[in-house]
């Protein structure tokens, strides 16, 4: 049976799933770079993110081990002294796809994460910070036993 | 939709608050094969973005390239004991969720 009250509570519940779905990927929705998360080397990544080549920082401390052992899992820490850091990015130049991760540090976070990522083989790592004042990088060779990529 | 897959720790330390993540999830980056030879599609998570109390304090995007069961670890400023942090994640498949954890 429908009467007005049935059938204003359907339009309700209708409505305000709706709205849910519409609201979920709108709030997810961020700027995950597509072009540059599918390039195939380094300088592309770099190229796609960047408007100016980072250049080397001492200002920027990249922890990654020295040999991993198990290039599934490779610990990497990137911490700054850089001022207005935007975001710190990591890039393994020898991946297939080679930027790994991109971290977006909104004021008042800390410029330092910690993660963990795949090696295929061993490469150079790099850390790249963007600032308010320009792009700077630290880079690490990380000597991998096993490989982490694929089968 | 698979639901609770973040391990949270959070604590307060000083007027910093240390925060911790590891996500159960395979991160699939679709080069592998299954016994038979199939390529496994790719999954894996594009982006977690974590607020407390409407503040956006860090945004991750991922590739494949980030091992299976992801770890984050990060520091802001403020956040109180009790602090709820709002994390938001979505895969490359389309599949999101939110999840929240308290600051200790």
């Amino acid at each position: 049976m429908i009467n007005r009250r049935g059938a204003l509570k359907a339009i309700l519940t209708n409505s305000a799933i709706l709205g849910m779905m519409a609201l979920i990927p709108r709030i997810s929705l961020a700027a995950w770079n597509t072009q540059a998360f599918s390039a195939e080397d380094q300088d592309t990544v770099i190229n796609t993110l960047y408007d100016d080549i980072p250049t080397d920082s001492a200002h920027i401390n990249l922890k990654a081990p020295d040999i991993a052992e198990n290039g599934a899992v490779v610990p990497i820490t990137v911490h700054t002294t850089l001022p207005d850091v935007k975001s710190i990015s990591v890039v393994v130049a020898k991946n297939p796809l080679p930027l790994a991760a991109q971290f977006m540090i909104p004021k008042g976070t800390q410029a330092g994460v910690s993660c963990r990522i795949r090696m295929g083989e061993t490469s150079q790592v790099t850390a790249v910070v963007e600032t308010a004042t320009g792009n700077f990088s630290s880079s690490k060779e990380v000597k991998v036993t096993i490989g982490g990529c694929g089968g | 939709m698979s639901k609770g897959i973040l391990r949270v720790k959070a604590r307060v330390k000083g007027d910093m608050t240390n925060v911790k993540i590891m996500a159960k999830h395979d991160m699939e980056t679709g080069n592998r094969k299954d016994s038979k030879g199939n390529k496994i599609p790719a999954k894996y998570i594009q982006n977690l973005t974590i607020d407390v109390k409407g503040r956006r304090v860090i945004e991750a995007y991922l590739g494949p390239a980030v091992s299976k069961n992801p770890y984050l670890a990060f520091t802001f400023e403020g956040g109180e004991k009790g602090d709820e942090l709002q994390m938001t994640w979505m895969e490359n498949t389309g599949d999101s969720a939110i999840e929240t954890a308290f600051i200790k």
